[in-house]
């Protein structure tokens, strides 16, 4: 800061006054600086008085901007509109082709506020019209009670929507649903399950998977990231739709009571079409049974993967498989065949007598218990344990659908030889149709555990291997032998070489023993024999039928021609080209020379 | 000099201020346009939900079936049997139609005519 000059100095006063100049010029010479100096010294005031007001006025934007986002609510940034995320909340599922199975549709559902209602008696008396299950008098009175809210129907389709709303009361008010919607109704209803409302409110309600893929992939549908790519399941909606036709009409005619069958890519595990019979609408999902009701009398029954059933010869393949496989026999092997078997007190029957002895290609053709049982006796207890669990017998199937899980084995608890005999023919051991699928696939594609799957995969998914692909080559044999000459002869499709096993397994008793008249009929099949492609698993539950002056039980005579009318539908669809099977490789060697 | 400037700078800020309002109400009416077209695409999206449904629901195999056999007499369909698989060559493509030449006039060889 410069030192202030006085006005009047008084050495210049007194110097100007000695020589006689006017002391008041020098006055008038300081005064003009000391106006600049003071000029400039306001400026500069109001310069900071200015810059302080805007610092003030910043901080108190500052200050007011933060109290209103700490009193004010928050607010989520929209990235999309607010319909859009209801329209698309649970991602679609779709079949291997891209056809829709399940998806969303946006509906209406109907809460009545009574205070506000202008006529509650016009209003219950036009409800009851528009929905015939409510009763007038019951609504009257809901709607003249106390109660602020109710809700009237959960869901409402917009015909009613408008009906109700051309009622024209202000009490009824809508709010907005999504709805689970099945376009094809009753088909793959046992895989798809279904679905219900979870938590609900006025403007939305919480959509969840009950059963099937939909309780399954519950985290995979319901993630908004997920929204718009869809669930793709490895099933064939037209060859679905096929097979359960055919299915059904095989269960009426065979009179049966259920009905079942898998049809399953034998490289990929893919489950292209899976059928139990009888089926429901997953749209209007019936009620669970009562407890300690037999569960399988329940259309939600599945009884593909829920049921574990005795499934009698088709086990003999397995059987003959490990044989084979260990090197005990060979296809040509003699077995002794006279019967019955002795075990104890035990005794191993065959359906007929087949002579003293046959080969272990003519045990399987003809389906010899006692035959099977020697191998059984050969191979032992502990490996015979070891190559089911190999094949995934012991555990549930790795099927994603919930159900799958409770499709656990019954096994024996203590696996003596006995145990190992009879199992070695499908008795004493209750497995699934989808474990026997499965099983089938593995002696199908050359050798290797294939984990059933209900998803789209691409490319071959080959597990452990549990045969060797020589075995499997001759099983193959033996199993289109069974069907050119043994007792599935009804499941010859022309152009498609099918391979089977026929199984008719007496139902077991709830309170011990079996049944005389109640069978469990199986076929299962491979095709085209010489290169599969394809399982196929049909099971009938009780079929009997009336052919040759004979009331008839056997799966022969039921489940195969089913499984062959199943192929001859499904085959064409799947793309498969009918072809002439190839002739044996020792004839063409004969006509070359 | 110095007075010019201020009038300019006034003029400026009045200028910038005008922008600056326009710009705010050009932006506001922007998102406001996004809101309106966002609620148009969600309004679609259901829309084509609720007509992929529709088409679904009206594609079921049983009601395909159904119609296959309400208008058997017409269209004759039955189910695919294997009987149907065909070779390439049994298919009958249409004959190419070849261009027939009359008249032709020889441009190559112009100097041949005369």
């Amino acid at each position: 800061m410069t030192v202030r000059t006085p006005l009047r100095p008084l050495a210049r006063i007194l110097s100007a006054r000695d020589n006689g100049d006017p002391p008041d010029a020098i006055e008038q010479k300081n005064i003009h600086p000391r106006y600049e100096e003071m000029r400039d010294r306001a400026r500069t005031e109001g310069r900071l008085l200015f810059l302080a007001v805007c610092f003030a006025c910043a901080y108190a934007v500052v200050g007011l901007r933060m109290g209103h986002l700490a009193t004010s609510a928050p607010l989520e940034p929209l990235a999309s509109p607010p319909g859009a995320v209801i329209a698309q909340q649970r991602a679609d599922i779709v079949d291997r082709n891209g056809n829709i199975l399940a998806t969303n549709l946006a509906t209406h559902s109907l809460y009545a506020q009574p205070p506000e209602l202008v006529d509650p008696a016009a209003a219950a008396k036009g409800l009851a019209q528009i929905f015939p299950d409510l009763d007038e008098s019951r609504l009257l009175e809901d709607l003249n009670g106390k109660r602020k809210f109710i809700w009237i129907k959960k869901r409402i389709s917009p015909e009613q929507r408008q009906a109700v709303h051309d009622l024209g009361d202000p009490g009824l008010l809508f709010g907005p649903r999504e709805m689970r919607l099945y376009p094809n109704g009753a088909l793959a209803a046992h895989v798809l399950g279904g679905a219900s409302f979870g938590k609900e409110g006025v403007n939305a309600a919480e959509v969840i998977g009950v059963a099937g893929v939909e309780k399954q992939f519950e985290g995979y549908l319901r993630d908004p990231a997920n929204s718009t790519n869809p669930l793709q399941l490895s099933l064939d909606l037209t060859v679905q739709a096929a097979a359960e036709r055919v299915l059904a009409g095989g269960m009426k005619i065979m009179n049966a009571k259920g009905a079942t069958s898998i049809l399953m890519d034998v490289h990929t595990g893919e489950v292209i079409s899976v059928v139990s019979l009888p089926d429901f609408d997953p749209n209007n999902r019936p009620r669970p049974p009562v407890p300690g009701d037999d569960p399988s009398v329940s259309p939600l029954f599945n009884r593909a993967v829920q049921g574990v059933y005795e499934l009698g010869s088709t086990f003999k393949t397995f059987t003959t498989a490990q044989a084979l496989d260990l090197g005990l026999v060979d296809p040509d092997t003699l077995i002794d065949t006279r019967g019955p078997l002795r075990w104890g007190k035990f005794k191993i029957r065959d359906f007929r007598n087949y002579g003293n002895q046959l080969s272990v290609t003519n045990v399987i053709v003809k389906s010899s218990n006692i035959g099977t049982a020697h191998l059984a006796r050969a191979i032992g207890a502990e490996r015979q344990r070891r190559f089911l669990a190999g094949l995934g017998m012991l555990a549930p199937t790795p099927f994603e659908i919930v159900e799958a899980q409770g499709g656990k084995p019954l096994v024996p608890d203590n696996w003596s030889e006995l145990s190992t005999m009879t199992i070695s023919y499908g008795h004493g051991i209750s497995i699934s149709p989808m474990h026997l699928a499965a099983g089938y696939a593995a002696i199908a594609n050359g050798g290797h555990y294939v984990s059933p799957t209900i998803l789209k995969q691409d490319g071959p998914q080959y597990g452990p291997r549990v045969i060797s692909k020589h075995t499997a080559k001759a099983l193959r044999q033996m199993l289109r032998k069974v069907v050119t000459e043994g007792t599935a002869s009804f499941g010859e499709v022309p152009g498609y070489a099918v391979g089977g096993k026929t199984g008719t397994a007496d139902k077991p008793k709830p309170d011990g023993g079996y049944y005389e008249d109640r069978v469990i009929a199986t076929f299962a099949s491979l095709f085209p024999a010489h290169d599969p492609k394809y399982v196929l698993i049909v099971m009938l539950d009780e079929p009997e039928i009336f052919a040759y002056d004979e009331l008839r039980r056997t799966a022969g005579w039921t489940a195969v021609p089913v499984g062959a009318e199943v192929i001859a539908r499904v085959a064409p669809l799947l793309g498969l080209r009918p072809r002439a099977e190839p002739e044996g490789l020792a004839a063409i060697h004969l006509t070359s020379n | 000099m110095k007075s010019t400037l201020y009038v300019i700078t006034v003029l400026g800020v009045f200028g910038l201020a005008f922008w600056a309002y326009r710009e705010n109400y050009a932006t506001q009416q922007a998102l406001s346009e996004k809101q309106a077209l966002q609620g148009d695409i969600g309004a679609a999206q259901t829309r084509l939900n609720v007509l992929r449904a529709e088409w679904a629901y009206l594609n079921r195999p049983d009601r395909l079936w159904a119609l296959a056999e309400i208008n058997f007499d017409r269209l004759g369909l039955l189910p695919l049997k294997s009987d149907q698989f065909g070779r390439v060559e049994q298919v009958r493509f249409p004959r190419t139609r070849i261009l027939e030449f009359s008249n032709g006039v020889d441009v190559l060889n112009p100097g041949d005519g005369n």
